[in-house]
């Protein structure tokens, strides 16, 4: 009787601490698969690991994968380490999870024991505080390099769908040199500004954005140049063009040199009226600055990408009461000029820019193909959100990126 | 104001500024040391260069000239020591003369050479050659630069979500995302005649526009004014030691 009395006073003793018991009573069940293989559409580097979550998933547990060049290990190198409650397959509903790793990262070159392509076996690990269960199955694969990624099909074909529109707008007008395109403001105002600089006697300044020749912005601005270093020419006046890069000085140089043998003024050009300012950012605010402040200039154009610059450049360039122009796509400075300029191309009226000036059929077609693209995206985007509306999405599998 | 009053001014903050560091260096107030002296050079730039408020000056100029020559000789050692010396250099040439274990990367060549191409603009013979560096660098870039505008600024910005969400405002959210996106789109139609309907919404996407940048330019000039607040508070504490 007393072992029974004994056994219940126990009991009773041990209770606050029975939930302790109970965590530790609680097994790790590790996940009953464990997969890799290559990932698709990649470079070579990757391989990608899959696994059912397991049911006892918790904040505190976590997968660890360890990896070897020898299916028979040792399984020392750590490749992954994830809370298991997170890296969940995309539509998978949190049944399994999906990672991608680049094992060539943990492994020497020289451990490679295949004698090429590399092996890797992976093998998977839950752990907790308390416990650490191993996956049964030592998963393996071969990262191999794939020439075409599928997922990027629709950038593709929306590549070369553009492209065949540009292509065949471009025949167009050829064909029809007298394409419309609305009027630009200010892209009138160029001739003013190069004008009142010829009867001022004052010279031209042009100003390149930050960005390098791969820019799109840069290579709109050297297609702008181009055309006002025609009508500087023309004018005989005399234009400056500051560069903060090398290469964009040197193609500037050029674009500049053949637009006053097209004028017929080869006699005019200057190589030392395009010049490197700077080859940093306020250092070239500073020169160029100076620059508008000492040489009086009556029109400054600020053609290109820019950065924080933007305000000092074009306040000072107020301040001396020269006519300004700007155009640049970064729109986050885009407020500054429209503030500071008297006249602005926004955005995508940089690319019209020497479209509207030259009237080459070449870029009349590339911009009458991007109006019909805009067309098609301003559709998709009705279309699409009508359709979402009323639940069909399949639109957006059309143009998913990835 | 006259060029006399002018040099006037100017010569008397001069005088003001030796007479305020020669002050704190004898006091001990600034150290007669790298910091001390870093702290002089810092405040004497920085005051050269908001003398372009008043107007251009002499003082102006040299700092303009020193930040650009400072800026053109950081250049060019960034550009040694980050690009010629270990891409070039020390993959190319020095396992070229001298047994390294490891074999020259004769790929270099090629950029190298294009590299050089570059600066046969000197000549006038040869520098026809410089334009195939500037092709490969524009062909690279668009290349590399238009399937990332496709990928970035259409497919991304594609996503089509229900008009009809959870609540009243996450709606007229969705329904202003969608006008704002197409209306701004026609404003930049270059083909239509902005007149009628084209011209109605283009108007539309004129405000859009317009309230955009707006806001960006408040959150940009506040970010300004911190920068401001910076370099007064560097004057004002670490200089003169008014605040702590």
């Amino acid at each position: 009787m007393y072992k029974i009395f004994l056994t219940f006073i126990l009991s009773i003793l041990l209770l606050p601490y029975s939930s302790t018991f109970a965590v530790e009573v609680d097994m790790l069940i590790p996940p009953s698969d464990f997969q890799a293989f290559d990932t698709p559409n990649d470079d070579g580097k990757s391989v990608t690991l899959r696994w059912p979550s397991s049911p006892s998933e918790s904040t505190e547990a976590e997968y660890v994968v360890y990896a070897s060049l020898r299916k028979n290990g040792p399984f020392t190198t750590e490749v992954l380490r994830i809370n298991s409650k997170t890296m969940y397959e995309e539509g998978s509903d949190s049944n399994f999870h999906y990672v991608e790793i680049k094992p060539g990262k943990f492994f020497n070159k020289d451990s490679d024991v295949t004698g090429g392509r590399s092996s890797y076996f992976f093998r998977l690990v839950m752990m907790s505080n308390s416990e650490n269960v191993t996956v049964n199955e030592i998963a393996s694969a071969t990262p191999k390099g794939n020439w075409f990624n599928w997922k990027k099909l629709n950038n593709f074909i929306i590549l070369i769908a553009f492209s065949t529109l540009v292509l065949w707008f471009i025949e167009h007008a050829k064909k029809n040199p007298n394409l419309y395109l609305r009027k630009i403001s200010g892209l009138d105002a160029i001739d003013d500004a190069l004008g009142r600089a010829t009867e001022m006697g004052k010279p031209v300044l042009y100003v390149h954005g930050l960005n390098g020749m791969g820019s799109i912005s840069t290579i709109a601005a050297v297609n702008i140049l181009g055309r006002i270093a025609i009508r500087v020419a023309e004018y005989d006046t005399t234009l400056k063009v500051s560069n903060i890069d090398p290469i964009v000085l040197s193609v500037s140089q050029e674009v500049v040199k053949e637009s006053y043998l097209e004028a017929g003024r080869p006699d005019a050009y200057v190589e030392d009226n395009v010049f490197m300012a700077a080859s940093e950012q306020f250092p070239y605010v500073a020169a160029v600055s100076g620059i508008m402040i000492r040489e009086k200039t009556a029109a400054n154009f600020f053609m290109g990408y820019f950065y924080a610059e933007s305000l000092i450049l074009a306040e000072t360039g107020a301040s001396t009461g020269a006519i300004q122009i700007a155009a640049t796509d970064s729109y986050t400075q885009l407020p500054f000029f429209i503030t500071t300029c008297d006249y602005t191309l926004i955005g995508e009226e940089l690319y019209a820019a020497s479209a509207y000036l030259s009237r080459e059929p070449l870029l009349l077609g590339s911009l009458r193909a991007q109006d019909i693209a805009k067309g098609i995206i301003i559709t998709a985007l009705v279309v699409g959100a009508a359709l979402a509306t009323i639940g069909i999405g399949f639109i957006s599998f059309i143009f998913k990126a990835s | 104001m006259d060029k006399k009053t002018d040099v006037s001014i100017l010569t008397w903050i001069l005088v003001a500024f030796c007479v305020i560091n020669i002050f704190f260096l004898v006091t001990g107030k600034l150290g007669f040391d790298a910091k001390g002296l870093g702290i002089i050079t810092a405040v004497a730039l920085t005051l050269a260069m908001y003398s372009f408020l008043y107007k251009d000056n002499p003082v102006f100029k040299i700092a303009e000239n020193l930040f650009v020559g400072v800026a053109m000789g950081y250049w060019i050692i960034i550009t040694w020591f980050n690009i010629l010396k270990p891409d070039v250099f020390e993959q190319l040439i020095v396992p070229f003369f001298k047994d390294t274990g490891n074999a020259p990367q004769y790929i270099v060549i090629i950029p190298t050479l294009l590299g050089i191409f570059m600066l046969l603009r000197f000549s006038d013979k040869l520098s026809w050659l410089s334009r195939w560096s500037f092709a490969f660098v524009v062909g690279l870039g668009a290349g590399i630069t238009i399937p990332n505008f496709i990928h970035a600024f259409i497919l991304k910005q594609l996503t089509f979500d229900s008009l009809i969400a959870g609540s009243l405002p996450d709606s007229i959210n969705n329904f202003l995302i969608l006008l704002g996106v197409v209306s701004v789109l026609i404003y930049f139609f270059f083909s239509l005649e902005h007149k009628g309907v084209i011209g109605g919404v283009s108007r539309i996407g004129v405000w859009f526009l317009m309230i955009a940048f707006g806001a960006s330019f408040g959150f940009t000039v506040m970010a300004r004014m911190s920068l401001l607040i910076g370099r007064i508070q560097f004057l004002i504490r670490d200089w003169l030691g008014i605040i702590q």
